[in-house]
C-alpha cells in the first residue's frame, strides 16, 4: 500500500512539472506566432497584439498595392518552375542512381552529400551572384529558377532515391521478361510507380522555394521581378509602420500556400521528409 | 533520414536494370552538369577570389591580381572579422547546442509521455514556427520584440528596445523558436523506437523517470543526439536569417559571418575579402560535414 502511495505522489508532481513546462513552451512558441493570426483582420494594426473590429479591409488595401499581388505571382513561377525542374533534371538521375549498378556510384553519391552539405547559399553567395552575372541571368526568372534548381537537386535527388529503393523491382523484371522495350517500361510502369514521389519532391521543393529569401535577393534587384519573401522584408524593412495593413495582410496570404503543402505532405508522408536544405 | 525506408531487402539489392548504357549516361547528364555549375563550380571559385584582391570598385576592378594569403592576414588583424567570429560562435552554441538540443530534447521526452492529442497538438505549435517562411518570422519577431508596443513589452510591463539593447540575445532566442522543431521531431523518433518493454519493466521495477531518461532514454538516443548537434551546428553556422531581424547591427553586435560575407562582397564589393572569408566558412563546413557522412555510414553499415 505504501508502495502504491508513493508512486501516485510521484506521478502527482510529476504531472504537474510536465503541465508547467508544456504551459511554458507552448506560450514561447505560441505568442509570436499570434499577431499573424490577428493582425490581418485588424483594422487598425500596429506591432501590438489586439483585434479590434475585425474586417477584411487589409486585404483590399492590399490588392491595390499593385507589387504585393505581383510579387505573389513570381514566387508561384519561381517555385513551380523550380519544382519542375527538379523533377525533370532529379528524377532520371535519382532512377538511374537506384537501379544502375555503375562502376563509381557509391563515389558519385559520397561526393554528391558531401557537397551538397559543404557549399551552403550563405558560404558560396558571392560566386552565385558572379555566376548569374557572367550568364547573364542576373534580374531574370530563369536566373532564380536555375540557381534554386542546382541548390536543391543533391537533397531531392537523395530523396527519390530512397523512395525508388524502397519499390520492389519485381514489376520491371517481367516486363523485361515478356520482352517490353525499356521505353515502355519506363512510361508504362516506372513512371506510374514513381508517381507519388515525384508529387511529394514537387511540393517539397514548391516550399523550398517558396520561403527561400537568399536567391532571390542576391539574384533579383528589379523590384517588379522580386518574389514574395523579398516583397515582405521590404514591406517592413523600407515600408515600417507605414505599410503596417498590407504587410499584416500579405505575411497571411504569403503564408497560407505553406501551411497548406506542409499539411498535404504531413498527411501523406509524416515530416521526415524536411530534414534538408534551409535558408 | 529519421526512418530508414530501406524495408525491401530485395529492393536494395542492385542488378540488372532496364536502362542500357547509353540511356543511364543520358539520364545522369543532366543532373550532373547542374552539380557540377552550382555546387562544384561555386566552391572553387570562392577559393580562388579568396587569393585574389578582386573589388567592383576602384583600380583592382579592371586589374585583379592574385595577393595569395593577404586577405586572411588582413582578416586575422581585422577587429570586424574577428567580433564576427565571436558572434557566430556564440549564435552557434547558444542557439543550436544549448538551445534547440536542449529543448527538443526535452520536448520529445516530456511528450513521449502524455496523451496523444496534447502531444501532436505540441508538436504542431512547435512546427509552425519553423515551417513559415523566414521573412514572415522574422516580422513576426519584428514586431513581438517591438520597442514601444511589442508584445514582450506588453507581458513583462517593460519597455526595452530589445533589438538595439540585446540584439545577440535576441537572435539567438529567436533561432531556439525557429529551428527546436527539426531537433525535437529527430529525438521523438528515436524515444519512439525504443522498445515499449524496456521502459515496462523499468517503470515496474520503480525506476524514477530521471532513472530511465538515464538509464534507458539517453543511451538509446545516443547515436542521434552526435548526428543531430553536428547537422544543427552545420546549419546555424551558416544562417543567414537573424538579416531579417538586425541587419546584423547595431554595430555589428549581431553580424554573424554569413552577413560579414554579403556586407563586404555584395554591399561594399570587396569579393576578395568576401570569399576570404567564405573560404573559411567552407573550410568549417567541410570538417563538419566530413564527420556527419563518415559517421552516417558507419551507422548504416551496422544496421
Amino acid at each position: 500500500m505504501t508502495k502504491l502511495r508513493t508512486i501516485s505522489d510521484k506521478t502527482l508532481s510529476e504531472k504537474v512539472s510536465t503541465g508547467i513546462f508544456i504551459v511554458l513552451v507552448v506560450s514561447f512558441f505560441l505568442l509570436p506566432l499570434i499577431w499573424l493570426l490577428l493582425a490581418p483582420f485588424d483594422s487598425a494594426p500596429s506591432y501590438r497584439l489586439h483585434l479590434s473590429n475585425p474586417s477584411l479591409n487589409n486585404f483590399k488595401e492590399m490588392a491595390q498595392n499593385p507589387y504585393a499581388y505581383r510579387s505573389l505571382i513570381n514566387s508561384v513561377v519561381f517555385s513551380a518552375g523550380t519544382g519542375l525542374a527538379i523533377i525533370l533534371v532529379g528524377a532520371p538521375a535519382s532512377y538511374v542512381l537506384s537501379r544502375v549498378k555503375f562502376k563509381g556510384r557509391d563515389g558519385f553519391l559520397y561526393i554528391l552529400l558531401l557537397f551538397s552539405s559543404i557549399v551552403s547559399g550563405s558560404a558560396a553567395m558571392v560566386p552565385l551572384f558572379l555566376l548569374a552575372l557572367k550568364l547573364n541571368i542576373l534580374d531574370t526568372y530563369h536566373g532564380v529558377i536555375l540557381v534554386l534548381t542546382g541548390g536543391l537537386l543533391p537533397a531531392a535527388i537523395f530523396i527519390l532515391k530512397d523512395f525508388t529503393d524502397s519499390l520492389p523491382r519485381s514489376y520491371e523484371e517481367s516486363a523485361q521478361i515478356f520482352g517490353a522495350s525499356s521505353f515502355r517500361i519506363l512510361k508504362d510502369i516506372v513512371v506510374p510507380v514513381i508517381r507519388p514521389g515525384l508529387a511529394v519532391i514537387f511540393v517539397w521543393t514548391f516550399v523550398q522555394a517558396w520561403s527561400n529569401f537568399l536567391v532571390p535577393f542576391i539574384v533579383i534587384r528589379d523590384v517588379n521581378k522580386q518574389p514574395g519573401a523579398v516583397m515582405m522584408y521590404s514591406f517592413y524593412n523600407e515600408g515600417g509602420q507605414a505599410v503596417i495593413r498590407t504587410v499584416a495582410a500579405f505575411a497571411l496570404l504569403y503564408t497560407i500556400p505553406i501551411i497548406l503543402m506542409y499539411y498535404y505532405v504531413n498527411k501523406k508522408y509524416g515530416f521526415r521528409f524536411y530534414g534538408g536544405i534551409k535558408g | 533520414m529519421i526512418k530508414s525506408t530501406k524495408t525491401d531487402s530485395q529492393a536494395a539489392k542492385p542488378g540488372n536494370s532496364v536502362l542500357r548504357g547509353g540511356v543511364a549516361g543520358a539520364f545522369l547528364t543532366p543532373a550532373t552538369l547542374f552539380i557540377f555549375v552550382f555546387l562544384f563550380i561555386p566552391a572553387g571559385w570562392t577559393l580562388y577570389l579568396g587569393i585574389t584582391d578582386y573589388k567592383l570598385t576602384g583600380f583592382s576592378a579592371v586589374n585583379q591580381k592574385i595577393v595569395g594569403l593577404a586577405n586572411f592576414q588582413k582578416a586575422l588583424h581585422d577587429p570586424q572579422f574577428l567580433n564576427s567570429l565571436k558572434v557566430t560562435i556564440q549564435f552557434t552554441l547558444g542557439s543550436a547546442i544549448f538551445g534547440q538540443a536542449v529543448l527538443g530534447f526535452l520536448l520529445a521526452w516530456v511528450l513521449s509521455n502524455v496523451s496523444k492529442r496534447l502531444r501532436s497538438t505540441v508538436e504542431l505549435i512547435v512546427i509552425c514556427a519553423w515551417m513559415v517562411p523566414s521573412s514572415v518570422v522574422s516580422f513576426l519577431w519584428v514586431a513581438f520584440l517591438n520597442g514601444d508596443d511589442g508584445t514582450l513589452n506588453l507581458l513583462t510591463g517593460l519597455h526595452l528596445q530589445w533589438l538595439i539593447k540585446y540584439p545577440l540575445q535576441s537572435i539567438i532566442i529567436f533561432n531556439i523558436w525557429r529551428g527546436t522543431a527539426f531537433s525535437m521531431l529527430l529525438f521523438s523518433a528515436a524515444i519512439a523506437a525504443i522498445p515499449k518493454s524496456h521502459l515496462e519493466v523499468a517503470r515496474i521495477a520503480g525506476a524514477t523517470k530521471f532513472q530511465q531518461l538515464r538509464q534507458i532514454i539517453l543511451p538509446a538516443a545516443r547515436p542521434f543526439i552526435l548526428t543531430n548537434l553536428l547537422l544543427i551546428t552545420l546549419w546555424t553556422f551558416n544562417d543567414f536569417g537573424p538579416y531579417l531581424i538586425t541587419g546584423g547591427g547595431p554595430g555589428g553586435k549581431s553580424e554573424l559571418l554569413s552577413i560579414f560575407v554579403y556586407n563586404s562582397a555584395l554591399r561594399y564589393l570587396d569579393f576578395g575579402y568576401g570569399s576570404a572569408i567564405a573560404t573559411m566558412m567552407l573550410g568549417m563546413n567541410l570538417i563538419l560535414s566530413l564527420i556527419v557522412v563518415t559517421l552516417g555510414r558507419k551507422q548504416q553499415k551496422k544496421k
